[in-house]
């Protein structure tokens, strides 16, 4: 499974990709679309909302399970990925196919830098996912 | 844990591997809806080895199994197969499972044979239970470690496996079975079975000729596009069919009553455990009953969450749910108050502070 270098990643296998401005993209690792299997819905009902660090700002669907997807660092949520909504493109399975692309949950502004700190690298998170 | 003849080849296969009642067993080879669709369209092979198989025979065999079961066992033929339950001293399920009546081979003269196949997560304590109840000097035999168990479902199933015997399959009638050779092992029970509603066979075989057998349905059902099937899709699919799975739907503290099993429930065959009490349940009904739903919502139900009227009483809770790989819908099953189980009626689905719409749905959710 890959796990790449310039993504921060949290032990709820979350990932998060700054852009240098301030925002950033979240979604879930390669190693959590694997456990979920075929994911079937994603809610997210945070946009324009700040969710603190560690709290729940969506919930994605797989056929067999459900899982909350919870905040990596405290940040404003800007935007839901139009294509996995279901009045946009209603397509999670990209987020089978491509987690760390096209699959992007959503798109925040970070609120405050310093948690970025907390955050595993890619060699600390293969770690901990074996 | 336990495994199978099998397991090495499901992990080489690049299986996701769960613990499942003691076995290391396959969940999913590729994913629960591709295989899912497999076994409704095309073909697909279950290792299910990890199913209990137990041989009662004797003079008064019979009268074993209609004391701990609910089913009439008494109009079994040979070769029949027959869904029954075993209810505890409390009205509850001690599990559900198959009697097959056995061939004479089985057994001696003036005595008779049955095959009873019952849940893995279940073996010890079903061994014990029926142990218990054994005053009749039945011999008991757990052939569960010597027999391996293939399910082989889906409309292309019967054609896959023709190939592989001589026995007419296509006249084994559902809930019948036929013993012979199959894949050039003999003693192969063919068995019109299966947990799917797709049609197709459940074969038993000495767990040594098992990998031989895998492998030779697997090579004639190639032109099929043959699939292995793991147990996330065997579990979308029963549910699709609102099949009970002991566990979630039926337990010790369900009766066969509340749980719509009433059509396996033969009060009129005479005393059996428990008889009295599901005589009870039916003649004064029961407070709740297992019903199925569709949720009007993306959301999916799951095992233990809460099923709420409109005004947010809680009257009942979710025993199984899924998003339908076929019907593209979440689907569930749950038990509720008896004024709600009638088709149509508006249940609503809790879950952290969220509620899903759902309507009362008479299963199979898929109607083919």
């Amino acid at each position: 499974m890959e796990y790449p270098s310039e993504l921060k990643y949290t032990r709820e296998h979350e990932w998060i990709r700054l852009e240098g401005d301030g925002t950033a993209y979240i979604g879930i690792t390669d190693f959590a679309q694997s456990e979920l299997g075929d994911l079937v819905y994603v809610e997210v009902e945070t946009v324009g909302e700040t969710v603190e660090k560690d709290a729940i700002f969506g919930t994605v669907e797989a056929v067999k399970t459900t899982s909350d997807l919870f905040m990596p660092v405290t940040a404003e949520v800007l935007e839901f990925n139009p294509e996995l909504s279901s009045d946009g493109g209603d397509n999670p399975a990209i987020i089978n196919e491509d987690p760390y692309g096209k699959g992007w949950i959503v798109k925040v502004k970070i609120t405050d830098n310093s948690q970025l700190a907390d955050l595993l690298d890619a060699n600390d998170y293969s770690t901990l996912v074996g | 844990m336990k495994t199978t003849p099998l397991t090495h080849r499901h992990i080489a296969l690049g299986a996701k591997m769960a613990e499942f009642a003691g076995y290391n067993m396959p969940i999913s080879y590729t994913s629960i809806k591709e295989e899912h669709q497999a076994v409704r369209n095309g073909v697909g092979v279950f290792d299910v080895t990890h199913m209990g198989e137990f041989v009662l025979r004797g003079k008064d065999a019979l009268a074993l199994v209609q004391k701990v079961t609910t089913n009439d066992a008494s109009k079994l033929n040979i070769g029949d197969v027959q869904y029954s339950c075993m209810p505890n001293l409390n009205g509850g399920i001690v599990d559900d499972l198959l009697v097959y009546r056995l061939p004479e081979d089985y057994c001696s003269e003036g005595e008779q044979a049955f095959l009873l196949v019952v849940n893995a997560s279940n073996m010890e304590k079903d061994w014990n239970w029926i142990s218990e109840n054994n005053t009749f000097d039945v011999q008991m035999i757990n052939i569960s470690d010597r027999t391996g168990l293939l399910a082989v479902q889906g409309p292309k199933a019967t054609e896959v496996l023709q190939k592989l015997t001589d026995i007419d399959l296509s006249a084994i009638k559902y809930y019948n079975f036929v013993k012979g050779k199959f894949a050039g092992f003999d003693n192969v029970l063919i068995s019109a079975t299966g947990y799917t509603g797709a049609g197709g066979f459940e074969i038993y075989a000495n767990d040594l000729d098992t990998e031989a057998i895998w492998d030779a349905i697997f090579e004639a059902g190639k032109s099929y596009d043959i699939k292995p099937i793991g147990l996330g899709a065997r579990d979308t699919l029963r549910l699709e069919m609102g099949f009970c799975l002991y566990g979630n739907d039926i337990d010790d503290t369900t009766s066969p009553i509340e749980a719509g099993l009433g059509w396996i429930t033969k009060l009129n065959k005479g005393a059996f455990n428990s008889s009295e009490a599901i005589a009870n349940h039916k003649a004064n009904g029961t407070d709740r009953k297992l019903v199925g739903f569709v949720v009007n919502d993306r959301r999916v139900p799951r095992h233990d969450y809460l099923i709420e009227d409109a005004s947010g009483n809680v009257i009942g809770k979710v025993t199984s749910g899924t998003s339908s790989p076929s019907l593209e819908i979440p689907i569930g099953m749950g038990y509720v108050a008896t004024p709600f189980t009638k088709e149509g009626s508006e249940i609503f689905i809790s879950t952290g502070g969220k509620k899903m719409q759902a309507t009362v749905t008479k299963p199979p959710f898929y109607k083919g």
